[in-house]
């Protein structure tokens, strides 16, 4: 099935608008995409007249163009009969925002909805489901936009089956400053499910990184998603839920007794190159770093902080991870220490972690940066800096960030995410350089990058 | 598939499992050899098999009632001679459900568990994991999608907490991981074959030597 018009819309027809509640969902869908996104947008009820003096068609085969995509927000009984006019006015695939089908005792609708779309060749994603956010084209969200905060575009495609979860990731990425191609609730997953949607994202040119929440496979689609994962160059991240094993089953042999779902889901994925993050702050940080950064291989991390505490928690996290923290010889040392600050040079500890000290300025973090960058020995840097220190300006992201571009090698950023430092965190973001805001969120990202190259 | 083993596992379909020795021919159909054993009906059988396996050897209770061999005392190790025999026999055949004894060589080795399951999302899989009673206690166990290459066997194997116990250490020999690869990569072909017809498999323990990989028990739940 071809996912491209649901995708990107040319045209978009959201079916169950109410003539008398402004907050049905349908409305809100419907003002929103007439308002500030692409796609030509209509909005149709059998009823007909106008809304907020726009046309109401009374249905999808009178709109007088085929729409790429219809939006349907009826009452569930009614999703088959509106699907089938899909059908015959010739549109290119539904999302169905609608819930009342399997998750509520009704399988047999959720059933014709199956058969309508395979007899038809027509895309169809939910029911009960978000839908999609896929900007600038569409957004089916039926959140209020004053709600909201502004996503920012980019390259980060997620996928997931609750709405909720989708919503709240898209909103934690965005305030990690990480943009998002599109973002997909696939609800019950009664004809598109994860697997779908991953060919989509992995073949999608607006996509780079594709994350996805994932509760469960249907029958035998894990084996497919492992199969597809076979020929992906991007990065893949899930993060999954539902691994408490449900009750004690009694089982009769010790294979069945251990390999419990969960555990047959993780150590599958991990033979291929699917990354699991085993929480949401693993997520996040593994769908910033690699949006940020494509190279692979990192093992070796030099460490450059402004306070000799951060630089050991960073430690400890990378030994744990099994990233080795890269020694730094005598000799580079030595000619490191007059490149510094004079106020710095007798205090500074150039041992790997590299602790400037709290007197350390801009300058000091450019050159150890740079320094560093050109070693051998170095694979990475976790650059951990204190927006508090009078030494350190709003110039400095720009400044690594160029390093950064010129070495080719990763360089990831810890500073405090406080408003009052936003234009500090922006200068790396910016930039291209992610920034964490906390020592262990930058220890997965270096631990992410490190597990992409394995 | 095969039809020889589609053929034993209808006959247990309504069992539930298929007991040891019909569990055997199975493996056997897809060249998974077991060390020569056994199944005597009556005493006299058991002495006669016994002269062809050689003391000491192993013990155990068929019956379709017991799945769980050990925890009724079910099985017998080291048997030494035909007097001890006749009496395991005797105790063994007032078990519920008897048809039969099993008789096996005695084995000894570095115990793994190699087994299967049909998993809802990815079809079969197999396990590999340090095995023996203890499996459930140290779950050490690595979980592939079915069918596996002897390669990636090996690097399931290696990639158990407990590997360095295969490889030799302190002083005890190395176990053949040539052999147990090989064993895993048939078997995982075997459980691929077979796939919608079996729940899961256990072969637990493989007793793993220097030399070889050798299947002392298993078992088939449909």
């Amino acid at each position: 099935m071809n996912l491209k018009k649901i995708f990107d819309p040319r045209s978009v027809a959201v079916v169950g608008v109410s003539l008398s509640n402004p907050f049905n969902p349908a409305n809100i869908i419907y003002h929103k995409n007439n308002l500030r996104y692409k796609a030509r947008t209509y909005c149709v009820n059998p009823a007909g007249g106008t809304l907020y003096g726009e046309t109401v068609y009374r249905s999808v085969t009178e709109i007088p163009e085929k729409v790429d995509l219809a939006v349907l927000s009826v009452r569930a009984e009614l999703v088959p009969a509106v699907m089938e006019e899909c059908v015959r006015a010739g549109a290119g695939g539904a999302i169905i925002i609608s819930g009342g089908f399997a998750e509520s005792g009704r399988g047999d609708l959720q059933q014709r909805i199956q058969e309508i779309a395979k007899a038809n060749n027509f895309p169809v994603i939910g029911p009960n489901c978000l839908g999609i956010f896929s900007p600038p084209g569409v957004d089916t969200f039926f959140l209020p936009h004053e709600r909201l905060i502004a996503l920012r575009e980019g390259s980060v495609a997620l996928v997931s089956q609750s709405g909720g979860i989708l919503v709240d990731q898209t909103i934690k990425l965005t305030q990690e400053g990480v943009g998002l191609s599109r973002a997909v609730s696939i609800g019950n997953k009664a004809v598109l499910d994860e697997v779908d949607m991953l060919d989509f994202f992995l073949k999608d040119r607006r996509t780079n990184v594709v994350g996805l929440y994932i509760e469960g496979f249907s029958e035998g689609r894990g084996r497919d998603f492992i199969t597809l994962m076979k020929s992906a160059k991007k990065p893949v991240v899930v993060l999954k839920s539902g691994k408490t094993p449900g009750g004690s089953r009694a089982v009769s042999s010790h294979t069945a007794s251990i390999a419990g779902d969960y555990k047959v889901f993780s150590e599958v994925l991990q033979t291929s190159s699917v990354i699991e993050a085993r929480n949401e702050m693993e997520f996040v940080s593994y769908c910033e770093v690699f949006s940020c950064c494509s190279r692979k291989h990192v093992k070796n991390v030099c460490i450059i902080t402004a306070s000799g505490g951060h630089g050991a928690i960073a430690a400890d996290g990378c030994f744990h991870g099994g990233l080795s923290i890269a020694e730094v010889p005598e000799e580079d040392a030595a000619a490191l220490r007059p490149m510094l600050s004079k106020s710095v040079q007798g205090i500074c500890s150039l041992e790997n972690p590299v602790d400037l000290t709290g007197s350390a300025g801009d300058i000091d973090f450019q050159t150890s940066v740079k320094f560093f960058l050109e070693k051998d020995y170095v694979d990475c840097i976790l650059l951990l800096l204190l927006p508090y220190l009078p030494g350190i300006t709003s110039d400095v992201g720009a400044r690594v960030a160029q390093l950064a571009r010129e070495s080719g090698k990763p360089v990831i950023t810890y500073m405090p995410h406080i408003d009052k430092y936003g234009i500090f965190i922006d200068g790396f973001e910016s930039n291209g350089v992610p920034v964490a805001h906390s020592v262990e969120g930058a220890v997965y990202m270096a631990l992410g990058l490190a597990r992409r190259g394995r | 598939m095969k039809e020889d083993a589609k053929t034993i596992l209808d006959r247990w379909r309504d069992t539930g499992w298929v007991i040891e020795p019909e569990a055997r021919k199975v493996l056997k159909l897809y060249g998974l050899y077991t060390a020569p054993y056994s199944w005597a009906m009556t005493a006299e059988e058991a002495v006669k098999g016994a002269g062809k396996i050689g003391y000491p050897l192993v013990a155990k209770i068929v019956s379709a009632d017991i799945i769980h061999k050990s925890d009724v005392g079910g099985v017998v190790v080291g048997v030494r001679d035909d007097k001890e025999l006749l009496a395991v026999f005797t105790r063994l055949s007032s078990l519920q459900g008897f048809q039969g004894v099993l008789l096996d060589e005695m084995q000894s080795g570095f115990e793994l568990i190699i087994g299967s399951k049909h998993d809802p999302q990815f079809g079969p899989v197999v396990l590999i994991g340090i095995g023996g009673t203890s499996v459930e206690i140290y779950q050490d166990v690595a979980i592939r999608m079915a069918p596996v290459t002897v390669k990636e066997a090996k690097e399931a194997l290696l990639s158990l907490r407990g590997s360095r116990l295969m490889q030799g250490y302190r002083g005890k020999p190395a176990i053949n991981m040539g052999s147990i690869a090989n064993l895993i990569a048939k078997f995982s072909e075997m459980v691929y074959d077979l796939r919608g017809r079996i729940s899961s498999i256990d072969l637990n323990p493989v007793m793993c030597s220097s030399r070889k990989a050798v299947i002392a028990d298993a078992r088939i739940v449909l």
